[in-house]
């Protein structure tokens, strides 16, 4: 069985990101929702002074054409020049790569960042596109028909479920 | 395949696939129209302004009307959102009801078009469009004769949300030339499904059509009344062709007994918003203390327009892929 302590796999990932931005000044940019939730935890946990860039890929998505616009989307919110930044990607769960593409073709809307890193709380593998995490709290394979869903309950503490897809 | 029954605007599944009109549409759909909207604002703020969702898309904008302000706004909406953009200014060709507008659908259509934006001098001509077009075809109503401005009316709630939050206290009168506005039409209906629990018209009997208290709405013919407490209060445009027939004396006088000044103004709750659809007649329906003044809120409303465009563009085009 698969080991999932959320928590666990968070205080593991945290201490890989601190190594990652040690000495470099680093903003971070969380993917709604997931990935604002862990870019906030790693803004306390590091010290950075920077607010963290939320990011609503919902405009931005490949798939706009066969599942339409997401009822959910809310707007992006970056409060800092990305024109010449370090920037870290922050998401819960890497699988295709396609949110982290549409995440980057929106962060290039806002300007031209000097580099751009990627930090996942868990990658599941299954990637139909060129790219990789810089940083990876755990690597776990799950079967396709699942999807590891992300939560976080009312003191902010983190969890993660294995759930079957819906169609 | 969306069905033409008794919500022409909605797919099988409710959701929005034609904007005709805000009557008939429910609650949910117009407060997603507002949220979706809220996404688009701060686009304009970014170094690239455009988002990717529509690439590839053809919107043909057919205007048979004049309109400056609506049909550049849909254009930047249009070309915010990635779409290719097509303006038709058919206002001087032959603009012929009934065949001939259908042909000219037709022939568009045989163009790739994905989405009609419609201003038509008639009213119903955009439904007439909407019910001849091709199932995968969107048409969004941007002013049919008397009859709507949908996405005028929208815009308008999107600024009084903006402004006062919550619609469930708010009294919110619309003055002037009721009888013949599609924007007094459109924003009645915005306002009652929205659950706004005072809409007043304002006007001389004249220019008030009959009916609207079968609408909800208050009716008053002296100006100070109607707009005494309001929390918003939304001026329409008095056409200067009103003034040639029997209606109204004069635009003096109109003025005199409906023009809306600082003095009036007093007569609202304090921290009132003052709305204008535009092109505004100063002078005529508002002084000019009051348009360019710190209680108006005309300006924002020609942004907010972009955004609530954007949004309608973007969920009309959602639609068709989800059943």
């Amino acid at each position: 069985m698969i080991d999932l302590d959320a928590e666990a796999i968070y205080r593991r990932f945290a201490a890989r990101v601190r190594e990652h931005v040690a000495g470099r000044d680093v903003r971070l940019v969380g993917v709604r929702t997931g990935g604002v939730w862990l870019a906030e935890r790693l803004k306390d946990a590091l010290e950075v002074r920077h607010p963290v860039g939320v990011l609503d890929i919902s405009f931005y998505r490949d798939d706009f054409d066969r599942q339409g616009l997401s009822p959910t989307v809310r707007p992006s919110q970056i409060e800092f020049d990305v024109d010449d930044q370090n920037l870290l990607l922050v998401d819960d769960v890497l699988y295709t790569g396609r949110t982290v593409r549409a995440a980057m073709n929106e962060l290039f809307d806002y300007g031209r960042p000097a580099r751009i890193d990627l930090a996942v709380l868990i990658d599941r593998g299954g990637r139909e596109l060129p790219i990789e995490a810089t940083v990876v709290g755990a690597t776990v394979e799950v079967p396709r028909e699942i999807s590891v869903v992300l939560s976080r309950d009312q003191d902010g503490r983190l969890h993660l479920t294995l759930e079957q897809r819906s169609a | 395949m969306p069905e033409f029954g008794r919500h022409p605007q909605l797919n099988r599944n409710g959701e929005l696939h034609h904007l005709l009109s805000i009557e008939g549409l429910p609650r949910p759909i117009l407060e997603r129209i507002l949220s979706t909207a809220d996404s688009f604002i701060n686009i304009a703020e970014r170094e690239v302004k455009s988002v990717p969702l529509l690439r590839g898309r053809s919107v043909f904008n057919l205007f048979f009307e004049n309109s400056t302000r609506t049909r550049t706004t849909f254009e930047i909406a249009a070309r915010r959102l990635s779409a290719d953009v097509f303006n038709l200014d058919i206002t001087r060709s032959s603009t012929a009801k009934g065949e001939s507008l259908l042909d000219t659908i037709n022939n568009l259509t045989a163009m790739q078009a994905d989405m009609f934006v419609v201003r038509h001098a008639s009213s119903g001509a955009p439904y007439l469009i909407a019910r001849h077009v091709a199932p995968q075809v969107h048409v969004i109503n941007a002013g049919d004769g008397r009859h709507a401005h949908p996405t005028q009316g929208l815009l308008d709630m999107y600024t009084i949300r903006h402004y006062k939050r919550d619609f469930s206290q708010l009294t919110v009168a619309i003055v002037g030339d009721i009888l013949h506005s599609r924007v007094a039409r459109s924003a009645i209906h915005a306002l009652t499904t929205l659950g706004v629990p005072e809409v007043r018209a304002v006007g001389p009997l004249t220019l008030l059509p009959s009916g609207l208290e079968q609408l909800g709405v208050r009716v008053f013919t002296r100006f100070e009344d109607g707009i005494r407490g309001a929390d918003v209060i939304i001026m329409l445009r008095l056409q200067n062709e009103r003034m040639k027939g029997s209606l109204l004396p004069s635009a003096q006088e109109y003025f005199r007994n409906y023009g809306l000044t600082p003095e009036k103004l007093q007569l609202a709750r304090a921290g009132a918003i003052v709305m204008h659809p535009g092109p505004m007649n100063r002078g005529v329906e508002i002084d000019s203390h009051v348009a360019d003044g710190t209680q108006s809120v005309i300006l924002p409303q020609v942004t907010f327009g972009i955004a609530v465009r954007m949004a309608v563009l973007a969920l009309v085009s959602s639609s068709q892929r989800m059943h």
